[in-house]
C-alpha cells in the first residue's frame, strides 16, 4: 500500500516551539494574583501524627492559607481505590505530605511550613522487601506487608509440567537478579496550577500523563463532579511513566478552593528525586532446565516486587511481569510467581517498560549465562527457543505478526556480523529444534 | 588492562493494556476553509503523538500535514483517551483518529456526491480537493463543501475488546498485539578502574508499520541512552535496601549526557499488526529494556564474570575481579 504522509519522515508537530524555548509548559502559566503552594514533609519513616499546631504558621505575613488533613473532603486516592491519602496522619514514608499551605510566594510558604509543629508518634517501619515478607516483619500497612492476588500472596502462571521438564534437562542454570531503583529524571518536575474560576469550576493545568485517569480520582478527593473540573495538560516535559500518578494537582485544587486564589506548586528536583514514583526494585530468580541441542525445556521463576507504601498499579505490573518472564521464547514446562511487598519508602510505579523492564535484564542476561552453561552461542539459542507464529504464550495467548527472528536478523546483518549458519534460514514461520 | 565484550539481548512488548478494554476517541472537524482540526485526549509526553496524528488525518483526508491543526488533552474541550502509558497511543488513539477522520471524509463525499452528480463511493480525497475516481478535472475543494454545510464532525472510538481469562482452563488473550526488538552491544572495560566505555549499541526494533520513522528512530534512540543509565549509572537506592545516602540532585544521580552516550545505529522492522492503524505497532518502551540486559552482558563478557546486579557500577565490577581473582 502506497500512502502519502503515513511512513514519511514529517518534522515534529510542536518540534521548533520546543527548541526554541517558546512552548508553554505548567510552570510557564502565570495568572494575576497567584500564589505559591509548598508541603510540610513527614521527617520520619513511619509513625502517628499526634496533633498538628498551624497557629504559629497562620501569624506569618503574607500566608494565605494552610490545609491539614481535615481540609480534604475525602482524604484518599489511586487508581484502584482511594487508599493514599492527600495529607497523611497514618505515616508510611519519609517525605510524606502532611500539610501544605499557599502564600504570596515560594520563600514565604517555606517560612509558614517551618512554623507548623507536628508531634508524631515514631514507629520502626522496615525498608527491605525480603524482611517485610517475614510474619514478624514491621506492618507497613494494617493489612499485612503482601498485596493479595485474589486469596494468594502472589500471582502464579502454571503451564505444563515443571518437574518433567527438569527431568528432561541436561543442565540446570539457577541465579538470583537483583535490580535497584531508579528516577525517571523528566526535565520537567512536578508541577501544577490550580485557578478557580467565577462559575465555581476549577480549572487545573496539568503535567498529567493521562488526565482522564486522574479527573476520576481527583473528583473523589474533592467530591465534586468532573463538569465542575477540568484539565488542561497535553504538553508535558518528559514522562517516562512518572507522571501516570497524581503528585501536585489534588493539594493545588484543595488550596485554590480554600484561598479563592490561583495558586502554583512546583516541585524541586529534590523533592523530584526523593518523593515522587520511581522504578521499584525487584528481586527475581531463575531456575531453567535446558538441553545440549539449545532448547529450554523448563523454566522457573519468583519475582519480588518493592511497592513502597501504596500500591497504586504494582498488582497490574507484577501481573504483566508474570506474563511474560519466560522471555520471546516458547518453553514447555514454565512455573511463574510475582510478589508484590509493601515497605516504608515512597510508592514506586511505573515507568518506561514498567515491570516488563525488569523481566527483560534477567530473562536475557539469564540467557546468555544458559548459552555459557551448554557452551552455545548466544545467537544460536535465542534463534532455537524464539517465539515462532502460532506458539503459545504460557497464559494461553496465541501470538501472530511474531517477528523476533527477523528482527535478530536485521540486527545481525546492520552489525555487520555473520549469524550461525543455522540462524541465517530461520523464519518465525516454522520450528526447526523441538522440545 | 583493558578488555573487550560483546553482548546481545532480544525482547518482546505488548502494545496497550493487558486484557484490552482501554478506550481513545478522537474528533476530526472541518474549517470553512478546509483546513482540519483534530481533537484528541491524548498527552504528548515527547514521543510525537501530535505528528503522527496530523499524519493520519491527512492521509485519511486528503490534506497536508500542514492543513491539521490538533489540539489535545483539554477535558472539557476534547474526548477520552485512557493516558500516554503502556505504549498504546499510536496505536490505540491512533485507530480513534482514523476512525473520525473517515466519518469526516464520508460526510464530505455525500456533500460533494451531490455537486459532482456521482456516486460516493467513486470519490476520492487528495490535495485539499474531492475528486471523481478516473475523472480528475472534476473535482470539488473541501473547504467549498465545508463552509457551505452543516458542521462537517466526524467522532471516532477505538477500544480493544476487553479479554477475560478463560474460567475453565485459566487462557488469557491477554495482549492484541506484540512489538519484538533485538540490541548488541559492545563495551571496553578499564581492569584497573572498573570504569566502562560503551563503544556501540545496534538496536533493531519491530515497529509494525513506522508512521514517522525519525520519530521511531527517537523512541529507539532515547531509549538506549535510558538503557544505558539503567545499566551503568543510574541508582535511586545507592545503599538499597535503606535510602541512606540517596541522590538529591543530577549531580548524584548520573543520567547519561550527550557526551557518554555511544554511537548508537538503528534498524526499523515492519512486521505489520492486525490491530494498529496500518499496521503499527507500539514501540515506546520496548526501546528502553532490551538494550540494559545488553549491556550488562556485554560488561560480564569483558570481565569474564557474571554480575547479578544493576547498575553494574566501577565498584561491583572490581569487586568482582577481586572475587574472580581470590577463587582462581
Amino acid at each position: 500500500m502506497e500512502y502519502k504522509n503515513v511512513g514519511q519522515r514529517d518534522k515534529r508537530y510542536d518540534g521548533l516551539a520546543h527548541v526554541t524555548g517558546k512552548t508553554r509548559y505548567v510552570d510557564d502559566v502565570v495568572i494575576p494574583g497567584m500564589l505559591a503552594v509548598k508541603a510540610l514533609r513527614s521527617p520520619v519513616t513511619k509513625g502517628k501524627v499526634k496533633k498538628i499546631d498551624t497557629a504559629a504558621a497562620q501569624k506569618t505575613a503574607g500566608l494565605a492559607a494552610v490545609i491539614t488533613p481535615q481540609d480534604v473532603p475525602a482524604n484518599g486516592f489511586g487508581p484502584m481505590g482511594p487508599e493514599q491519602p492527600v495529607l497523611a496522619q497514618d505515616i508510611r514514608f519519609k517525605g510524606e505530605p502532611l500539610a501544605a499551605v499557599a502564600a504570596a510566594d515560594e520563600d514565604t510558604a517555606m517560612e509558614a511550613i517551618s512554623r507548623i509543629k507536628v508531634d508524631i508518634e515514631e514507629e520502626k517501619g522496615v525498608m527491605d522487601p525480603l524482611e517485610a515478607m517475614k510474619p514478624e516483619a514491621p506492618k507497613v500497612r494494617a493489612e499485612g506487608n503482601l498485596f493479595m492476588f485474589g486469596d494468594k500472596p502472589y500471582r502464579e502462571i502454571i503451564s505444563g509440567n515443571l518437574e518433567a521438564g527438569f527431568k528432561e534437562a541436561d543442565e540446570i542454570v539457577e541465579a538470583d537478579y537483583v535490580e535497584s531503583s531508579y528516577e525517571h529524571t523528566a526535565l520537567e518536575t512536578q508541577c501544577s496550577v490550580a485557578v478557580p474560576e467565577a462559575n465555581g469550576k476549577l480549572t487545573i493545568y496539568t503535567v498529567s500523563q493521562c488526565p482522564w485517569f486522574h479527573i476520576g480520582p481527583l473528583c473523589g478527593v474533592l467530591k465534586m463532579p468532573m463538569s465542575k473540573v477540568r484539565f488542561i495538560g497535553g504538553t508535558v516535559g518528559g514522562g517516562f511513566g512518572g507522571k501516570n500518578d497524581i503528585h501536585a494537582d489534588h493539594i493545588t485544587a484543595l488550596l485554590a478552593l480554600k484561598t479563592g486564589k490561583p495558586v502554583k506548586w512546583r516541585w524541586t528536583r529534590e523533592e523530584e528525586l526523593l518523593f515522587s514514583t520511581h522504578r521499584g526494585a525487584w528481586h527475581i530468580h531463575f531456575k531453567d532446565g535446558v538441553k545440549k541441542n539449545g532448547r529450554i525445556v523448563a523454566r522457573q521463576v519468583r519475582s519480588i516486587r518493592d511497592s513502597g507504601a501504596y500500591t497504586s498499579l504494582n498488582p497490574y505490573g507484577v501481573e504483566i511481569h508474570c506474563l511474560v518472564v519466560n522471555g520471546p521464547y516458547h518453553i514447555p514446562n514454565v512455573h511463574i510467581q510475582g510478589y508484590l511487598v509493601y515497605t516504608n519508602k515512597p510508592l514506586s510505579m511505573s515507568m518506561r517498560g514498567f515491570a516488563i523492564n525488569e523481566a527483560n535484564y534477567a530473562t536475557e542476561v539469564q540467557m546468555n549465562r544458559l548459552a555459557s552453561a551448554i557452551n552455545m552461542d548466544p545467537w544460536d539459542i535465542r534463534f532455537i527457543n524464539a517465539y515462532r507464529n502460532g506458539d503459545k504464550m504460557p497464559v494461553g495467548k496465541v501470538l501472530d505478526s511474531v517477528a523476533l527472528i527477523e528482527v535478530m536478523q536485521a540486527l545481525a546483518q546492520k552489525a555487520g556480523i555473520a549469524l550461525p549458519a543455522q540462524c541465517q534460514t530461520m523464519t518465525s514461520a516454522k520450528r526447526e529444534v523441538q522440545p | 588492562m583493558k578488555k573487550r565484550g560483546v553482548g546481545i539481548a532480544a525482547g518482546l512488548y505488548p502494545t496497550g493494556l493487558m486484557g484490552g478494554g482501554d478506550p481513545s476517541q478522537a474528533i476530526v472537524k472541518i474549517k470553512p476553509d478546509g483546513s482540519v482540526d483534530l481533537i484528541i485526549g491524548s498527552t504528548d509526553i515527547g514521543q510525537g503523538c501530535k505528528t503522527v496524528f496530523a499524519q493520519m488525518a491527512a492521509e485519511e483526508l486528503g490534506v497536508s500535514v500542514a492543513q491539521v491543526n490538533v489540539l489535545n488533552a483539554d477535558t472539557d474541550a476534547g474526548p477520552l483517551c485512557l493516558g500516554t502509558f503502556a505504549s498504546r497511543v499510536t496505536v490505540i488513539s491512533g485507530n480513534a483518529v482514523v476512525a473520525a477522520a473517515r466519518e469526516a471524509r464520508g460526510i464530505l463525499f455525500e456533500s460533494a456526491a451531490k455537486s459532482l452528480e456521482a456516486s460516493p463511493k467513486d470519490l476520492v480525497a487528495a490535495e485539499g480537493k474531492i475528486f471523481v475516481v478516473g475523472a480528475p478535472a472534476k473535482s470539488v475543494a473541501i473547504g467549498e463543501i465545508a463552509g457551505k454545510s452543516p458542521l462537517i464532525v466526524g467522532r471516532g472510538t477505538y477500544m480493544p475488546s476487553p479479554a477475560a481469562p478463560d474460567p475453565n482452563t485459566g487462557a488469557w488473550n491477554a495482549f492484541h498485539t506484540l512489538a519484538w526488538g533485538a540490541v548488541l552491544a559492545e563495551v571496553e572495560v578499564d581492569t584497573e578502574t572498573g570504569e566502562v566505555d560503551l563503544l556501540r549499541l545496534v538496536c533493531s526494533y519491530d515497529a509494525g508499520k513506522a508512521i514517522n520513522p525519525m520519530l521511531v528512530e527517537g523512541q529507539i534512540e532515547g531509549g538506549a541512552i535510558m538503557g544505558q543509565g539503567q545499566a551503568m549509572t543510574e541508582d535511586w537506592q545507592p545503599y538499597y535496601p535503606s535510602l541512606d545516602w540517596q541522590p538529591t540532585t543530577l549531580r548524584d544521580y548520573l543520567i547519561p549526557t550527550t557526551a557518554d552516550i555511544p554511537n548508537i545505529e538503528t534498524v526499523i522492522y515492519e512486521c505489520p499488526s492486525a490491530s494498529g492503524p496500518y499496521g503499527a505497532k507500539g514501540i515506546g518502551e520496548i526501546t528502553a529494556n532490551v538494550p540494559t540486559p545488553a549491556i550488562a552482558s556485554a560488561i560480564c563478557n569483558a570481565i569474564g564474570v557474571w554480575i547479578n546486579e544493576i547498575p553494574i557500577t566501577p565498584e561491583k565490577i572490581l569487586r568482582a575481579l577481586e572475587g574472580k581473582t581470590q577463587t582462581s
